[in-house]
């Protein structure tokens, strides 16, 4: 089987007329996970919206390939349906629709076939287990009132019902304690696979020691300035961003062919 | 719903009169007291009525259009006969009804009898026998629930000492209008300590001629009884007579509790003046749920005046106005009594250049001390064509009351958008499920099948199919 997910090429976006990604250079691959770290505003965030296709990001170069496919121009339900997922940052509260409601909906529209009341209900109680969620979720409003832990756990609780081939988890663990940011890792790292691959955005090692990624890319400038393992998300832990900051792009870092 | 009978006749009494009368009618312009006589002897009604209805005209042709809210300038206030006696012939025929009248039946997948009924046309769709299944349940209880011509004779006296005591004709033109010409509508009484434990429908009672324009509705709750009454349905009534100036009276006396439901969905070309109040003793509690959309035109603010110590008024209302549509609606409250609440609560929806207007008013009077008042209105633009208002009036005579407010008007979030398109959920649908969830709040007052309906209402107002 062919385990390449994910192919970005060069891609370079803006903002309004803001350019914020100036040629990014990534390959996943099924079963990988990778971890995107960097300091503020370097565009982490913009890289997972582009790549979920936030209509105020504009592609201006380059190309994302999903599955050998060019996703340039697919509208971002479109995406979700072959399989990327987002765990936002900062989750939409959505009044008025339940839990268990809008994951049925989404459940429907992502794979495709119509989830009974009741089959969805088995297996949402299954996940919520997984995850160690308290039942009494699924019929609260979305993201409506929940703690700022409560709503990185509901975006892992949506990842687990709707099982994406490719999920960008964007600082799901800030603002967490070190309590729930254990909980929310061990939720993750139950859901990684052979089958996927997830691209986590974070500032902090401490879930990284849960989850064991495969690569650790530092992101300055809008490029990825260095590509390595573990260690290279340790010593930023010790030394920072600084020596990144002027970093000639060294091509060999990017085991990306484009 | 399968106990529908269907009339094979429309009944003709109101509309076919003799061609000269018409003409000399027409000739006229104006109402007359002719006009009014007739009206009242094809009723058959007591000698008082008659008199009230001819003291309402002469009220009716001295007071002015109203200038404030709506532009109804287009309404032919010379030419009011029109209005109030439609040629029958011109809504007789199906075809004339507007296809998007007739899409909007299939969608709510209305029954055939039933959507001729609605278009004003053909037979009229009549429902004795679920009614009369009905009325001896409730009979044997005491309560009374009747269309307003037979509740007139059969029961003169309640009717006398209640009829537009609450709305009267100096209250506004329309008023006027309404005390001079009503037809039709529902009378309920509820005798003193009985529950009414289903809901009351007039959507099962809409077969006196005329019914859907100028009806009144006349509900009394005696000390500790309780009921349920839902106006109105979800398709839209389509008629050539563009006016509709009803009146609802409500008397909920010492702890009793009345809920009042309402989904009014007009067609597109209605000016909607409609006038609505409920009077609440002593611990009695009113409840309004109310959805607004279609027509051209509403000005609707149904008040409660909170009269009883105690008092309680809960209001929870939907107006979604798309395009060509200016929607003035709003709840009013008026606390005249210590210790009485009220909590306000109103979603509206514009969009595709529609305008939602927001005028509310809080009452208290020097007496109301105590009193609880909480208001909260919100306003969903779904595009940046669309308008949206907010007018909360506050006159306040007392400095003992607690109140809150909130008014938000906002556009529909592009960032929640996104957000639930990133699950697979398409933009229409990611639309709908946050315009759901706006209204949810109202939906969930209804009874299921009519928040089913109101979630259909949304939808096709969303897609655009309704106009």
């Amino acid at each position: 089987m062919d385990k390449k997910l994910l192919k970005v090429c060069n891609l370079e976006s803006k903002v309004e007329e803001e350019k914020i990604l100036n040629g990014i250079n990534l390959e996943v691959n099924k079963g990988e996970i990778h971890v995107i770290m960097g300091p503020n505003g370097a565009g982490k965030s913009t890289l997972a919206n582009v790549l979920m296709g936030h209509p105020e990001h504009k592609i201006i170069n380059g190309e994302i390939e999903f599955e050998g496919e060019n996703i340039n121009e697919l509208a971002v339900d479109k995406r979700a349906k072959k399989g990327i997922f987002l765990s936002f940052q900062y989750p939409q509260e959505i009044p008025g629709v339940t839990v268990e409601n809008f994951l049925r909906t989404a459940k429907t529209a992502v794979s495709g076939e119509q989830q009974s009341i009741f089959d969805f209900k088995f297996l949402l109680e299954e996940k919520m287990n997984l995850l160690d969620i308290d039942q009494s979720y699924a019929d609260r409003y979305l993201n409506k009132g929940f703690s700022g832990g409560e709503k990185k756990k509901n975006e892992i609780l949506q990842m687990a019902v709707l099982e994406p081939k490719l999920a960008i988890l964007d600082e799901t663990d800030s603002g967490l304690d070190v309590d729930a940011t254990k909980t929310v890792a061990e939720g993750i790292k139950k859901l990684a696979s052979e089958d996927n691959a997830m691209i986590i955005i974070t500032h902090h090692n401490q879930i990284l020691d849960y989850l064991q990624p495969d690569y650790v890319h530092v992101l300055v400038d809008g490029r990825i300035a260095k590509s390595g393992d573990m260690e290279l998300a340790r010593a930023i832990e010790k030394e920072g961003y600084a020596e990144y900051k002027d970093e000639i792009l060294d091509e060999s870092n990017s085991k990306t062919n484009c | 719903m399968s106990d529908k009978t269907e009339v094979k006749d429309i009944d003709r009494s109101l509309h076919d009169e003799k061609n000269e009368e018409k003409h000399r009618y027409k000739a006229q312009k104006g109402l007359t007291p002719e006009v009014i006589r007739e009206i009242s002897r094809e009723k058959d009604e007591p000698e008082w009525m008659l008199e009230f209805r001819l003291k309402a005209l002469k009220i009716y042709q001295k007071k002015e259009v109203p200038t404030w809210g709506a532009d109804i300038s287009d309404l032919d206030m010379d030419n009011i006969i029109t209005y109030v006696r439609p040629d029958a012939d011109l809504q007789s025929d199906w075809d004339q009804v507007p296809e998007e009248i007739k899409n909007t039946f299939d969608a709510l997948g209305i029954p055939e009898a039933e959507k001729e009924s609605l278009a004003g046309v053909g037979a009229q769709y009549d429902s004795e026998v679920v009614y009369h299944n009905l009325k001896e349940e409730l009979v044997e209880q005491g309560v009374i629930y009747m269309d307003m011509e037979n509740a007139v004779k059969k029961h003169e006296d309640l009717v006398r000492e209640h009829f537009m005591k609450l709305i009267t004709p100096n209250d506004h033109k329309f008023s006027a209008l309404h005390g001079a010409v009503w037809s039709g509508g529902s009378f309920v009484y509820v005798p003193a300590g009985v529950d009414v434990d289903i809901p009351l429908q007039s959507y099962f009672r809409q077969n006196a001629p005329g019914s859907g324009q100028f009806e009144h509705t006349l509900i009394i709750l005696e000390e500790g009884a309780n009921a349920h009454f839902i106006e109105g349905c979800s398709a839209p009534k389509y008629s050539v007579n563009n006016l509709h100036a009803g009146a609802v009276e409500l008397f909920v006396n010492k702890g009793a509790k009345l809920r009042y439901s309402t989904i009014e969905n007009w067609s597109r070309n209605m000016y909607n003046l409609n006038t609505k109040r409920a009077l609440v003793e002593e611990d009695g509690v009113i409840e309004w749920v109310s959805g607004s959309f279609g027509s051209k035109v509403s000005m609707l603010y149904p008040m409660s005046i909170l009269k009883g110590a105690r008092a309680r008024a809960e209001f929870t209302g939907v107006t979604f106005a798309a395009e060509g549509q200016y929607l003035d609606t709003g709840a009013q409250v008026i606390h005249a009594a210590p210790n009485t609440t009220s909590t306000v609560n109103s979603r509206s929806i514009a969009k595709d250049g529609g305008h939602a207007y927001y005028r509310g008013l809080l009452k208290a009077t020097d007496n109301a001390h105590g009193a609880k008042a909480s208001v909260s209105c919100e306003s969903l633009m779904l595009d940046n064509e669309s308008k949206s208002d907010t007018l909360p009036i506050m006159k306040l005579q007392t400095d003992d009351i607690d109140i809150g407010h909130e008014a938000k008007v906002g556009r529909i979030s592009e960032e929640a958008i996104f957000y639930l398109m990133s699950r697979g959920i398409s933009e229409e649908e990611a639309k709908a499920m946050i315009v759901r969830g706006f209204v949810e709040p109202i939906a969930s007052e209804l009874p299921l099948e009519y928040a089913v309906e109101l979630n259909n209402l949304i939808n096709l107002e969303l897609e655009g199919t309704i106009g």
